[in-house]
């Protein structure tokens, strides 16, 4: 009786149980610390939710999630931070001759190809590779003087181009379409062959992107950071100081400060969840029409569904590109919501590890399931830290503060999460591969 | 002639030296790889981090060796201290194929989900060799640095460049000649060796003609841990030993593998150097030859590097993207194991 009750209302429970925690989080370590946590919960949901896209709906293994994350961030930037006037007239004509080559190159090498490769594929190779290299020269000639240039003005504040001084939330939509290009090239060449192909590929492209951020200076400052971005919420300091602020503060009974920086995050969570009601209600709309009911089909069964007249790369491609949008587009509120872009500060585990666990633990091919595993995954990621810290110290108590095994398991508690992940993914595959939500399917077995 | 011959050395001492070392390392990951595939069918992600556990106890018999004062000079310690190593890489191995992959198998679950476990396990042994062993640099060489130096080469053949030959790039490509030639001599002419190919050839048919699939899986587990451990041992004495490194090394080995054709240990060896070759050509400053080569007095103003050393990882990428889009079964397609 019991566990039929739980499995019928299986999702609201488990939604209660994790407002409980975060109300918890708030009674005990203040709210503020609470609403920093909710944030972060909502981007990893959204990210989830992507990758869900992918490996629930359609079973596409996606190793590249930080990539397309950082991709996301990436347009941030680009969008929000005002131009530096100073840099463009430096080397800003060399970086956009250099780009129109590299366009110019990849138009050329499409028709040659067209033209040459049709008829013999040999011809059409050297025909490829000569294009290419030249372009590649002559794009160089333009570029690297430029680069030098830009990379000199003033490089301890800018020494980059700056972007285009516009409002951050347009950076939005803007990293999404960053992430499902590179998603478009990536699943065009990957999709159709073997399956783990894709997640070869995958890897390889967000080490590059990351490698890309890190070293193009003019473009992203690289590893000095860009700090500073422009918030779509106010700003502390003007809430204080403004009179309704004040009064608003007084009725809470607050201090200013504290009132103002909650204020600021309430705002965030306010947009956030905006946001991920509407990709709630897109994909879930998605997923019960007949698109859906092709995509899961085109999953179960790859075969099956080709031979009913479905063109298997091409639904695999969409969902893909999807996907990784919806990735794109939580890499930009991320960078939006931290303030800085910091290309050192992706990881594969923390950006492609964590929200696969986060996936397979909430349910792979339900979009609750895969919301309340970002939730509860980030919640344990967060929380697990002190937790950590606290076992290792009870458990070796006993021990003199200065033993050195206690030292050494005080210093590794950083790597245990790493190992704590791992075993995670384990056990949730072995013991629980439905996840906590499991997918809803028309009829059980 | 003399810049001729300058121009050979130089290429010689930065790319021709290297690559060989380099792609000898990446040739005997690749296999290690090629050989999971092969017998189990899945991408083993958690390939990189099994060379750092074998390279880890590797170390730690190293560093007994040479506090109980036993050395093979001028031969590194660590050569000696190989076998424990791999015992201890072949030990990890068959646990963790005991407790975690035979489940999936006995289910017959997808390569996907093979794929998955094999990243959890990824994180469990990176997280276990950083906890043992702790993050940073170990330097566990020893032995003498140098057969011959740049210095030696100058004095004794009077051209302007020098060409070196450290102890670790010879032991290093001697040591990947005998362990592939072992290798080989194992697949094809022992009655194991046999089994697993036909086992990887088609897995009911060689269940029909009564091959023991456990007896194969566990085999194929040593070699495997064996092979990991030599490579990340000869990575770490050649570099030093990081655990970050390691999970670098990945994409290159998996790119090896792929462009040789995944399954095919000759394609593995092909592909390692392949790609090692074309990492270091493409990103080497060429300065130096084209001013030897170039007419006199003739010195070109840039670098003269197709791609900054920045982006090495790049280069493998690119020729798995070509490898994919022109030929995906591989260079030598069609014949497995």
């Amino acid at each position: 009786m019991n566990q039929t009750f739980f499995n019928q209302y299986r999702t609201p429970i488990l939604y209660s149980v994790m407002a409980l925690l975060l109300v918890i989080v708030g009674v005990g370590q203040g709210w503020s610390v609470a609403f920093t946590i909710l944030n972060l919960c909502l981007i990893s949901a959204i990210m989830s939710l992507g990758v869900n896209m992918q490996w629930g709906y359609a079973g596409l293994f996606n190793v590249g999630v930080m990539g397309f994350a950082a991709l996301g961030g990436l347009a941030a930037v680009l969008v929000s931070m005002p131009p530096v006037e100073e840099a463009r007239a430096a080397g800003g004509q060399g970086v956009l001759v250099g780009l129109l080559i590299l366009i110019a190159t990849i138009f050329v090498s499409i028709v040659a190809w067209k033209q040459f490769g049709a008829k013999s594929k040999k011809t059409g190779y050297w025909m490829l590779f000569i294009i290419i290299a030249a372009g590649y020269a002559l794009m160089r000639l333009f570029f690297l003087p430029s680069v030098e240039a830009i990379e000199g003005v003033n490089p301890s504040v800018t020494g980059y181009l700056g972007g285009l001084g516009l409002p951050i939330i347009l950076s939005w939509p803007v990293g999404m379409l960053f992430a499902a290009g590179a998603a478009y090239v990536i699943g065009k060449v990957a999709l159709g062959l073997r399956s783990d192909y894709l997640a070869i590929a995958t890897l390889g492209i967000s080490e590059i992107v990351l490698y890309f951020i890190k070293n193009e200076e003019w473009l992203t400052r690289g590893v000095k950071n860009v700090n500073g971005l422009p918030r779509p919420v106010p700003y502390e300091v003007d809430l204080q100081q403004a009179a309704w602020f004040q009064q608003l503060a007084a009725d809470w009974g607050m201090e200013l400060a504290e009132a103002s920086s909650l204020f600021v995050k309430v705002c965030y969570a306010g947009l956030f969840i905006a946001v991920i009601a509407i990709l709630m209600y897109l994909s879930e709309t998605a997923l019960k029409s007949p698109w859906g009911r092709m995509m899961r089909a085109i999953r179960d069964n790859e075969v099956a569904a080709a031979a009913m007249g479905k063109d298997v790369v091409k639904r695999h491609l969409t969902i893909f590109v999807i996907g990784s949008a919806v990735i794109g587009l939580a890499g930009a509120m991320l960078t939006t919501l931290d303030g800085q872009f910091t290309p050192v500060g992706y990881q594969p585990l923390r950006f492609t590890f964590l929200i696969w666990v986060m996936v397979i633990i909430g349910g792979s091919g339900n979009n609750w399931g895969a919301v309340l595993g970002g939730f509860f995954i980030w919640f344990f990621w967060i929380e697990a830290e002190p937790i950590g810290l606290w076992l290792v110290d009870t458990l070796t108590s006993f021990m003199e503060p200065t033993h050195w095994l206690r030292l050494h398991l005080m210093d590794s508690a950083a790597h245990m999460r790493l190992m704590t992940v791992g075993i995670v993914l384990l056990i949730a595959l072995r013991y629980a591969p439905e996840g906590l939500i499991p997918e809803r399917t028309a009829r059980k077995h | 002639m003399t810049d001729f011959i300058n121009a050979l050395v130089v290429l010689s001492n930065f790319i021709l030296v290297p690559a060989l070392t380099y792609g000898s390392q990446l040739a005997l990951g690749a296999l290690g790889v090629t050989l999971v595939y092969g017998v189990l069918r899945f991408s083993n992600f958690a390939h990189g981090e099994m060379m750092a556990f074998g390279t880890m106890i590797t170390i730690f018999g190293t560093w007994g060796l040479q506090a109980l004062g036993v050395s093979i000079a001028p031969l590194p310690t660590a050569l000696l201290a190989l076998p424990l190593g791999i015992v201890g890489a072949v030990a990890l191995s068959l646990f963790l194929d005991k407790t975690v992959y035979k489940y999936h198998r006995q289910r017959k679950a997808s390569p996907v989900i093979f794929l998955i476990v094999s990243i959890g396990l990824m994180f469990f042994i990176g997280g276990l060799v950083r906890f043992i062993i702790g993050p940073g640099d170990q330097i566990f060489f020893d032995g003498t640095r140098f057969i011959f130096s740049a210095r030696d080469f100058k004095r004794s053949t009077g051209l302007d460049e020098g060409l070196a030959l450290k102890m670790t790039q010879a032991v290093t490509i001697i040591t990947a000649i005998i362990v592939v030639a072992a290798m080989f001599w194992f697949l094809n002419k022992t009655r194991t060796g046999k089994s697993m190919r036909a086992f990887s050839d088609n897995e009911n048919l060689a269940l029909l003609s009564g091959i023991n699939p456990d007896r194969v899986v566990m085999i194929t587990w040593i070699l495997v841990g064996a092979l990991a451990t030599i490579a990340g041992t000869l990575y770490g004495l050649d570099k030093s030993f990081k655990p970050f490194s390691f999970m670098q090394l990945l994409l290159p080995i998996f790119a090896a593998a792929i462009v040789g054709g995944v399954g095919n240990p000759l394609g593995a060896i092909a592909g390692g150097y392949v790609i090692a070759f074309s990492e270091i050509a493409v990103t080497f400053a060429y300065k130096k030859v084209v001013t030897y080569l170039g007419p006199d007095s003739f010195q070109p103003d840039s670098l003269v590097q197709l791609l900054g050393t920045d982006y090495k990882i790049a280069v493998s990428f690119i020729i798995l993207v070509i490898v994919l889009i022109v030929r995906p079964t591989g260079i030598f397609s069609g014949k497995t194991l």
